[in-house]
């Protein structure tokens, strides 16, 4: 099953690393993540971290998403 | 580090010492225990009875332990159906070789439990068994409740109903998952193992519509709210965004796939309530130990005659039907 | 706000639904009949359905479930050879929950657990190498499924087996390659289509990069997705778009994780123990180059070379999985659905797994009677 909520990393240590979703904790290896530093946002799948979230890329998605809430928003008032 | 062997099994001096050092220390049945059953008398004309069996793996866990929860589980069983517990029977069957030591820990939080739900250990029964024939410690408990005055009125379940629960689901689920430490999961999560009948009567004698209630166990909410639906040919709407979860118990789901309708609960009931009356009875719950997180999370939407369906309202407004659990609770990977 | 809270706002989905059905009406204005999409992915058909999606746009959009259920596409044969695998003596079988109760032609890995086999439950195929570490006197068997998301975790299970000398662990390799089977679909042209939702997950190993034949050589537009509702409803947005200017593009709606290459250190790793294969499907029979296996130099972790199953032919039953897989038959369409076929008693895999067609049909979209 894939799971697409983030996950945070919270501590490295060599080819693993703990990580957070909303509070509930995981040691997941991080081997096809190597460049992955604490405090970023990762996918896990199966126990290994598959992907670091683009923050950026993610910012300006969230960006438009909540600019169009407030066109919503405007318009049902 | 002392054991239990078969021979405190055999119903000699052994067991005379171990019923004597930890079930009479810790119950407080002296009187009782010199005669073969215990008598107890009982005012009410209409008493309820309940019985269940509690294996758990493992035996202590974040919020409980074995011992509490046949302790508050039988109480819960008694206390939805609107009868007062008040005495509990206790039979253990215990695993060649297990510390003795946990066994007094199991047998104090029956003890503390039961004097904090207000009710009597009045009779009990011990079993060893060869090693590997029961897995540590299975407990099983009978509790008698008197029905005092019958508060519940299922037939009069209307639409328009409100269904409340008293709190957060899924705790005990995933309590017990990352006690296992299985699945790698790790939280902070904690049973919300607790003896609900003082809440209970307190919503009853204040209340004049409670229609029905029903402790959620095993099977998590959808399977106790299903059970309510058939039973009382009535269909019931919740919504899928008023659910109580904690943010642990959702990011535990996220990880492993779990639905949180669908994972165990053992301090949380559902409350049928005339829509009239919801406010009053939320208010009750608020202001409880065991209700804080108290939250309205749907209506009845027809009583019929034909079986009721459980139904569960999407973020896109679309309604789908939730059945019972099927199969085990097993994590969803690949 | 979060991205997950962003991503399911129920404003945002509730408006995008809407838009949905517009395009979906110029289609059916210009076309005469629905738009056909298919999502590839088995999580996307879940959550399609769980959040009511599929349900909402039911007479707009005809959303066909794809061969991305990886329990699913599991052959029968395949099936029964877990089994079998699982009777041996001396083995702990390691699995995923998810095909712990498929039915095989005589029993299931549920069966077999309860007759008495050794069947772990694991969540990391990472999670059977420490079971092979204590237990050095047992042979650790791990059934490797899945699609480019799982197969880099099934490495990294051979690599640590290796770095710790493991002799007694070993993975029996049934994995699946989406590009091939996409392409065996549209070559068999047995199902009309207009656009794919391709999978999040997979395409973060592969990169976008994988499905550019889908456009190049079919015409067919395709939007990469993630898996929560307002994700789902913008791809399938996109499609529609497309569809209605006359294009026939790739495009990437989850590029905070999808990128045009892919994972190349998951790619690595992949090339460096598997080698592709010619792999048998469920329904579509052998599809070429469609599965990955281990090399050669790493046959000892190969349990399909280590352990010896009697391939006997599967027992023939009614179910029509193979069909719902090919995406020919939707579970109202099938004559044991809901009634020989349930989630407590399977009689195919798109009944018990948690991305399977039925089993999502069943949960989430049952009509009520």
């Amino acid at each position: 099953m894939c799971v697409g909520v983030p996950a945070k990393v919270i501590n490295i240590e060599e080819e693993r690393a703990l990580v957070d979703v909303m509070g509930a904790k995981m040691i997941v290896g991080i081997l096809f993540v190597p460049d992955v530093t604490l405090n970023q946002y990762v996918l896990i799948h199966a126990g290994q971290a598959m992907a670091i979230i683009d923050e950026e890329d993610a910012n300006e998605s969230m960006k438009e998403w909540r600019d169009l809430l407030d066109v919503i928003d405007r318009d049902l008032l | 580090m002392e054991r239990i062997s078969l021979g405190h099994g055999e119903g000699g001096e052994l067991t005379h010492q171990l019923i004597h050092d930890v079930f009479i220390r810790s119950f407080d049945h002296g009187e009782q225990a010199r005669l073969d059953a215990a008598i107890i008398s009982s005012s009410s004309e209409q008493i309820a009875v309940s019985t269940d069996s509690y294996v758990v793996d493992p035996i202590f866990f974040p919020g409980g332990d074995i011992g509490k929860l046949a302790i508050t589980g039988t109480v819960n069983d008694l206390a939805v159906t609107g009868a007062v517990p008040k005495v509990i029977t206790a039979a253990f069957m215990i695993e060649e070789g297990f510390p003795i030591r946990d066994l007094k820990h199991i047998v104090k939080s029956m003890a503390q439990e039961a004097e904090k739900a207000e009710v009597k250990i009045i009779a009990g029964d011990t079993k060893v068994v060869e090693r590997g024939s029961v897995d540590g410690i299975f407990i099983t408990t009978t509790g008698i409740g008197a029905i005092e005055q019958s508060y519940l009125n299922p037939e009069s379940m209307k639409k328009g109903d409100a269904v409340i629960i008293n709190g957060t689901i899924g705790d005990h689920g995933i309590a017990i998952l990352s006690a296992r430490k299985q699945l790698g999961l790790m939280t902070n999560v904690t049973s919300d193992c607790a003896s609900l009948n003082q809440l209970i009567q307190n919503i009853l004698r204040r209340t004049k519509g409670i229609r029905a209630m029903r402790d959620l166990t095993r099977g998590g909410l959808a399977t106790g709210l299903v059970e309510l639906c058939e039973d009382f040919n009535s269909t019931m709407e919740i919504e899928e965004a008023a659910l109580p979860i904690r943010d642990e118990v959702k990011g535990a789901c996220e990880i492993l796939g779990f639905d949180p309708v669908y994972l165990a609960n053992e301090g949380k009931t559902v409350i049928i309530v005339d829509a009239n009356e919801a406010d009053l009875v939320l208010d009750i719950l608020h202001k409880d130990e065991y209700g804080a997180d108290a939250c309205l999370i749907g209506h009845v939407t027809a009583v019929t005659e034909q079986t009721g369906k459980l139904k569960l309202k999407t973020p896109v407004n679309t309604t789908r039907r939730l059945s019972r659990l099927s199969g085990m609770v097993l994590p969803r990977i690949c | 706000m979060s991205l997950i809270e962003i991503y399911s706002n129920p404003k945002i989905t509730h408006h995008l639904a809407e838009e949905v059905i517009e395009s979906a009406k110029l289609f059916r204005e210009k076309k005469g009949r629905l738009p056909i999409l298919m999502e590839v992915c088995g999580s996307h058909t879940m959550a399609l359905a769980k959040s009511g999606i599929k349900g909402k746009l039911k007479e707009h959009v005809r959303l066909i479930a794809g061969p991305g259920c990886p329990v699913c596409v599991t052959d029968q044969k395949a099936i029964d050879a877990m089994i079998q695998l699982s009777e041996k003596s001396n083995v702990i079988l390691c699995t995923f929950g998810d095909m712990v109760r498929v039915p095989g032609s005589h029993s299931s890995l549920l069966k077999a657990k309860t007759n008495g086999s050794d069947i772990k439950v694991v969540y990391s195929p990472f999670d059977s190498i420490k079971m092979a570490e204590d237990h050095p006197d047992k042979e650790i068997i791990f059934l490797g499924i899945g699609f480019e998301t799982t197969i880099p975790a099934l490495v990294i299970a051979v690599r640590e087996a290796e770095t710790r000398g493991l002799t007694n662990f070993s993975i029996w390799m049934s994995t699946k390659l989406v590009a091939p089977v996409l392409r065996a679909l549209l070559l068999s042209g047995e199902v009309q289509l207009d656009g794919f939702l391709l999978p999040g997950q997979v395409s973060i190993v592969t990169g976008k990069q994988s499905y550019r034949f889908l456009s190049e050589e079919f015409q067919m537009p395709g939007v990469i997705t993630g898996f929560e509702p307002v994700q789902l409803l913008s791809s399938i947005r996109k499609l529609l778009i497309q569809l209605h200017e006359g294009r026939s593009e790739i495009l990437n709606d989850y590029t905070y994780v999808v990128k045009e290459e892919g994972n190349p250190v998951a790619q690595h790793f992949m090339e460096k123990y598997l080698t592709c294969h010619d792999e048998e499907w469920r329904g579509m029979g052998m599809i070429p180059e469609s599965g990955l296996i281990l090399k050669e130099k790493y046959a000892r972790f190969d349990a399909k070379k280590k352990f010896n199953v009697s391939q006997t032919p599967p027992k023939k039953t009614k179910c029509r999985c193979g069909e719902m897989i090919r995406g020919v038959l939707t579970p109202e369409e099938c004559v044991l659905f809901n009634k020989g076929c349930t989630p407590t008693h399977p009689i195919g895999p798109c009944m018990v797994s948690s991305e399977g067609t039925c089993a999502a049909h069943f949960h989430f979209m049952r009509e009520d009677k």
